[in-house]
């Protein structure tokens, strides 16, 4: 099995469509109603030219994220995936990662194993999609999903923890383009599938 | 002053030879192939090019606009008829309520009371014309509701006048029609689902916070739905029909998605 199977490359690049129509058509209909005064985006970065049309993408977009999304979650537990490639995560790990990482002395000898900032940045960027599509259902439907709107405090909170939301996801993205430009070889594997891999128990982790 | 030679100064005074097109109807039918691969791929790969005109573009346009009638289909089934909105207490009532429409408050043109009618419309079995007193005299039903906007604000008000339910009732409405029709005197109308305007939170409000509503606000009569976003809920109403075609809404004909349903 190659370590990025045909479902997993293709379940990744669908979701990175439906993230660009979810931000851009959702920046467009921030435009409307500001939640901060400095921040409005300009039109030439937001998808949609009038509000009704952000509102076309958004409401087209968010049924491939969500069904895109249940099924990856659904193919990374049933196949075993998250248990082998995203656990455990240690926190001394992911500290002494987190400096190697930031003083570029993190090696990535081997593509088929996360380290752990790798693990912690993909299982909360999984959790923060997760809580945006709970946000955005609260938003979208205030009535009939009212105890969703209770998470969020009032239908103005679940607005601020969806923008939030969005922000930890655009600066995800940010990290998650860059550090795939600086291994040019993650994203090639995103794309042929990468080397091959034995499915089967977590090995264990690797000294880097 | 510029004169056209031409019926249309859009069409060219030559016309091209026709010859041309019979020698290169091989080119042009492959054209046309590569044309519709390029519409079939449009959709998902222009979505990367965010910003520019894209939404504009006819086919794009269709396409959005079927997903948004499926998205009417998806939430008429999570449309919950016993589902109560959440409601508030009297302190929590913003005074007075927040003004909008499609144009500035100062654009708002008063209907005159005295002359003012209710004209009834389509499948109702007693059609006659209702005054603002006899408005007036019906059962009042108060709501202290929040009014969200698509745009994305909101604001608690409270409300009362006529269960809308009761006075379709009352009137001999076909409670089993599709859609319930509100045409405002600003040339404005929306149309709603009928288990919306049958919901017990659906009224047709006469007062604010106790006061007849004002002119601004759609004075006499105005629709206030708790499961209905804010441009649903047309104001300074002059006629209410019940209908199975489908009448369009001042919004829906510019893209908004027609359900709208909170």
């Amino acid at each position: 099995m190659k370590m990025h199977p045909l479902l997993i490359r293709i379940v990744h690049w669908t979701n990175a469509i439906a993230m660009i129509i979810m931000i851009g058509s959702g920046w467009k209909i921030y435009n409307d109603e500001v939640l901060f005064g400095f921040l409005h985006f300009p039109q030439w970065m937001v998808l949609g030219i009038w509000a009704q049309h952000a509102l076309q993408w958004h409401f087209f977009g968010m049924w491939i994220l969500m069904i895109n999304g249940l099924v990856y979650l659904a193919y990374g537990v049933l196949s075993g995936r998250f248990r082998r490639m995203l656990l455990p995560i240690r926190p001394r790990e992911v500290i002494t990662e987190a400096i190697a990482a930031l003083t570029f002395r993190l090696k990535h000898t081997d593509l088929t194993h996360y380290n752990a900032v790798q693990k912690v940045l993909y299982v909360g960027v999984i959790l923060v999609i997760i809580v945006q599509v709970i946000s955005g259902l609260a938003i979208w439907k205030p009535v009939q999903f009212s105890f969703l709107v209770a998470l969020f405090s009032d239908f103005q909170g679940a607005r601020l923890a969806h923008f939030i939301g969005m922000t930890a996801i655009c600066l995800f993205m940010v990290v998650h383009v860059m550090l795939a430009l600086l291994v040019p070889r993650t994203i090639l594997a995103m794309l042929t599938g990468g080397p091959k891999v034995v499915a089967g128990p977590a090995p264990t982790s690797p000294t880097h | 002053m510029i004169r056209s030679r031409t019926a249309s100064r859009f069409r060219p005074t030559l016309q091209p030879d026709q010859s041309l097109l019979v020698e290169n109807r091989k080119l042009v039918a492959e054209i046309d192939r590569r044309k519709l691969l390029r519409g079939a791929m449009s959709l998902g790969a222009l979505s990367f090019l965010t910003g520019c005109d894209i939404s504009d573009r006819q086919s794009v346009q269709s396409a959005l606009r079927t997903v948004s009638s499926f998205n009417d289909r998806v939430q008429e089934l999570l449309f919950n008829p016993n589902k109560l909105a959440p409601t508030y207490s009297v302190d929590q009532v913003v005074k007075p309520p927040r003004f909008n429409a499609y144009y500035e408050i100062e654009d708002v043109k008063p209907i005159d009371l005295a002359t003012w009618k209710l004209e009834l419309a389509g499948l109702i079995s007693d059609k006659r014309p209702w005054t603002l007193d006899q408005v007036y005299a019906f059962p009042e039903q108060e709501v202290i509701i929040k009014h969200i906007c698509v745009e994305g604000w909101d604001y608690i008000g409270q409300w009362s006048g006529p269960n809308l339910r009761n006075f379709l009732t009352q009137i001999g409405a076909d409670l089993t029609a599709k859609y319930v029709a509100f045409h405002g005197n600003d040339d404005y109308m929306e149309c709603i689902d009928m288990p919306s305007a049958l919901h017990p939170q659906t009224i047709l409000a006469t007062k604010y916070a106790g006061e007849p509503i004002t002119d601004p606000y759609g004075a006499p009569l105005r629709l206030r739905t708790a499961v209905k976003l804010g441009f649903k809920n047309p104001k300074w109403i002059r006629a209410i029909e019940v209908t199975n075609t489908y009448p369009g809404g001042f919004w829906e004909d510019q893209g908004f998605n027609w359900f709208a349903g909170l």
